[in-house]
């Protein structure tokens, strides 16, 4: 009877240590978002008791490096904006374009071939892109565009379109897939082209995953690093000439973290302002995505 | 030909991959009249109705050889416009599939594509499709909402009235009852009945009360090979076959 | 009956070629996706080849091209992710197990998941922030390997979450209640039923995260800054480069010669890739078989 007794009460507390343990664990991808947030906010604070935020967010200079000192913020977001907007003319159509000829027309034998070649995309490192976009795209575009210089928006616009595309057409494709056979049946039954039940039935049923798919790639491009620090340049500015040097939110971290300003320093702080506000654009795109999704949810 | 045939089917042969569904079928479907075709699961009866219209082609694999006739035009010759076909002949399926969109727009979707695009005339196809598919009084003012939110009954006559829309002469209904309770397939029985009057009615059915009900003509097919045709009285009182007989019967199926 | 009027023959037409029309504008798509890839692997490898011999992965970093290499990065990035799958994957495997097997269903649970969603969709840059001001600098570790291989950690953890949590749903019902019958505790049936059974799935997922790791520049340029490195790291608190911090470096020198080497250096990073992912299908392949 006693041994019995022991042995239930050892299991009983293994069973909550394991318990708690397992728990710990989860808890840490909570601390990561309270991590997050704590050393943005901090660091960021600290930039802000130096730098007003009138000026933050109204200066239309960002020159933290060079005297006189500007800490204008609308440069690196305008320049973020722009390139995600080149990207984005080159991930949505063709993404849409191989999600609807993958899900609709290819045959099966076809798309189990095209689909984990397309999925390549999305894992080549972004350093071969900026590489890419530096030593190929740039020359190959200054053939068409002499004035271009060789670090640009275009290129690199273009190149960040191409990493997005597998992200855009694989979600849009897997919403495709989701609509039932029978409502395109019923399509066919009354007539239907095979265009007409693509664009009229199941596009529209699918909507919700398909607008996912390019609030996702909106976001990617919003973050993207490496390409841009890469080939489109460092100098901020306010321009809609996708041929002349910019620099995103990323590529300016990128650019300071490398020049190692010492800790501490108001240009170190540069790094933590610039990411809050790359971090809360981010986290908008993002709510704003699940919301649209919501919204455009065709149930079925 | 005889003129009172509005569906000649001649040396029907369809497979379906590497399986020989359809063998040889053979039979001349009246007009104004509801058929029913009917048989154990897996004989061939949605693959039969489905040649009709020519919706066994989206199955990758599927051959087809032999003649259909519909008003003495093969609908399998190489001229053939297989969406006006589609048009002309109406499918309503066993698994009730109203478009996710709007009552409204499930009716005004083939006249649509078809080319009609005046706002005016396309509420009266949708007001004249509803009544004829007995759902006009349930749905009249709510013709915006959406359709997934009627019930399975009022969803299948929509599909009906979905089919009609389009003014067509031939209307296909893969057991439509099937997922329906009885109060629902009663209703759907007597729009068949009322329908027939107007159109050519086929119904796949394997419930036998429900054929002896509402069809005037009864098929029967049995793995792939169409075993008796005649009216339905006939059929069910006097079947020429032993194997009609014992299924009518009950010994299998 | 069939036959049609001159009318709608017309405009039979006019749907057949809207319906060509986006045939085509689809065919086009997919095509630019692939024509890209495709040249965008010639390029490297055109120009790479002519710089990857043994000499190149066995030397360091120099002011003159022919005498430079990879050999520091290389281990750099093998150092780093080592230590990240050490630390990531119990981590990640613990908290899938948590959330699936354990978590009751309420707010709390609901809250974590949705964070961990969230956490995926957090640019790379900004872990690296994150780890400059809390493993850098809060906790003094400095610009070590450990500071990046903890800040690797937190970004990969999202998605050994979710692929965990996908393998351990993917097993049945049927067996857990098969032991729960006999009279397992949670733990026994875990870590006997459960987690056997999914392990393969976690184990592709985890690799398959790691082959993204190491592939990231961002976070560790915030972390480890210094690009210039001609040692291997002996320890975890060695400061250290990695592959995709050699490329970059390489591709912002002026000099052509450099470009090479970068392509070069690409080269040898899309190989350690392609060996990491390729090991990850070997083993989601071998296990599903098994498991019919």
């Amino acid at each position: 009877m006693h041994a019995f007794g022991a042995r239930k009460r050892a299991r009983h507390v293994r069973e909550w240590i394991i318990e708690k343990l397992l728990f710990a664990s989860a808890i840490v991808s909570v601390f990561t978002t309270l991590a997050i947030l704590g050393v943005l906010l901090f660091e960021a604070i600290d930039f802000f008791k130096q730098v007003s935020i009138l000026e933050f967010f109204t200066e239309t200079r960002w020159t933290p490096l060079f005297k006189p000192q500007h800490f204008g913020i609308l440069p690196l977001v305008w320049d973020t904006i722009l390139v995600t907007i080149i990207a984005l003319t080159v991930a949505v159509p063709v993404g849409l374009g191989s999600a609807i000829f993958l899900s609709e027309y290819a045959p099966d034998r076809l798309r189990r071939i095209v689909k984990p070649v397309l999925e390549i995309l999305a894992g080549v490192p972004t350093v071969v892109y900026g590489y890419f976009a530096l030593t190929f795209v740039t020359p190959f575009l200054q053939n068409f565009f002499p004035e271009m210089i060789v670090f640009n928006a275009l290129s690199a616009g273009l190149v960040m379109g191409v990493m997005i595309i597998p992200m855009v057409s694989s979600l849009s494709e897997d919403a495709m897939l989701a609509v039932p056979q029978s409502f395109r049946e019923g399509a066919y039954a009354l007539g239907a082209h095979k265009h007409e039940v693509v664009l009229r039935i199941v596009v529209p049923s699918a909507l919700s995953g398909i607008v996912a798919s390019f609030i996702l790639a909106i976001s990617r491009a919003i973050g993207e690093t490496m390409i841009v620090s890469i080939a489109a340049g460092s100098t901020p500015k306010l321009t809609i000439n996708p041929l002349e040097s910019i620099q995103t939110m990323t590529g300016y971290i990128t650019q300071i973290s490398l020049g190692e300003a010492p800790f501490g320093s108001l240009e170190y702080r540069t790094i933590f302002s610039v990411g809050l506000t790359l971090f809360i654009m981010v986290l908008v795109v993002n709510l704003i995505g699940q919301w649209v999704a919501r919204r455009y949810w065709k149930r079925y | 030909m005889p003129s009172d045939v509005k569906i000649d089917v001649r040396g029907l042969n369809v497979w379906l991959g590497d399986n020989h569904v359809l063998k040889n079928i053979e039979v001349g479907l009246k007009p104004n009249a509801v058929t029913a075709v009917m048989g154990p699961s897996g004989c061939g009866k949605t693959t039969f109705i489905r040649a009709i219209n020519r919706l066994n082609e989206l199955i990758e694999g599927s051959r087809t050889t032999g003649e259909i006739y519909i008003d003495g035009e093969n609908i399998y010759s190489k001229e053939t416009n297989i969406y006006e076909l589609r048009r002309r002949v109406g499918m309503v399926f066993q698994k009730i599939n109203p478009f996710p969109k709007s009552i409204f727009d499930n009716v005004a979707f083939g006249p649509r594509i078809h080319g009609v695009e005046s706002e005016e005339e396309l509420q009266k196809i949708v007001e004249r499709s509803l009544r004829e598919a007995a759902l006009w009084d349930e749905v009249y003012d709510r013709l915006k909402d959406s359709a997934l939110d009627l019930s399975g009954g009022q969803q299948q006559r929509l599909c009906i009235a979905r089919a009609l829309a389009v003014n067509p002469e031939i209307i296909l209904l893969d057991e439509p009852c099937s997922a329906l309770d009885p109060a629902a397939t009663a209703k759907i029985e007597a729009l068949m009945r009322k329908l027939a009057e107007k159109y050519t009615v086929i119904i796949v059915t394997h419930n036998m009360q429900q054929a002896a009900r509402v069809s005037d003509f009864t098929v029967f097919l049995y793995l792939g090979e169409l075993v008796e045709y005649g009216s339905t009285k006939s059929v069910f009182e006097n079947p020429k076959s032993e194997l009609t007989e014992k299924y009518i019967t009950g010994e299998f199926g | 009956m069939m036959v049609t009027r001159k009318s709608s023959r017309k405009r039979s037409v006019v749907r057949k070629v809207k319906g060509g029309i986006l045939y085509s504008l689809c065919l086009i798509g997919i095509i630019i996706g692939l024509v890209s890839l495709a040249i965008l692997l010639y390029d490297a490898f055109a120009d790479g080849l002519p710089w990857l011999d043994f000499q190149f992965l066995i030397s360091f970093p120099s002011r003159f091209p022919e005498q430079a290499g990879i050999l520091a990065a290389l281990f750099g990035s093998i150092w780093v992710v080592g230590l990240t799958a050490i630390i990531s994957f119990p981590l990640g495997v613990g908290t899938a197990l948590y959330l699936e097997e354990y978590a009751p269903q309420n707010r709390l649970t609901s809250f974590i998941q949705l964070n961990i969603a969230n956490l995926a969709g957090v640019p790379s840059i900004v872990y690296g922030i994150l780890g400059l001001g809390l493993f850098v600098e809060a906790l003094a570790l400095g610009r070590s390997v450990l500071a990046g291989a903890l800040t690797m950690t937190l970004l990969i953890l999202p998605v050994i979450i979710i692929a965990s949590q996908e393998a351990i749903r993917s097993v049945p019902r049927a067996y857990r209640e098969g032991a729960y019958a006999l009279g397992a505790t949670r733990w026994q049936v875990t870590r006997g039923i459960v987690l056997p059974q999914a392990f393969p799935g976690m184990l592709t997922g985890t690799i398959l995260a790691l082959s993204r790791a190491i592939g990231e520049a961002a976070p560790m340029i915030a972390i480890a800054a210094l690009v210039y490195v001609r040692f291997v790291p002996t320890g975890p608190l060695d400061r250290f480069t990695v592959m995709p911090i050699q490329i970059f470096n390489w591709v912002s020198l002026p000099q052509p010669e450099f470009r090479g080497l970068a392509a070069a250096g690409i080269l040898v990073l899309l190989a350690v890739l392609l060996g990491m992912n390729s090991i990850a299908i070997f083993i989601r392949n071998r296990y599903q078989k098994r498991a019919r």
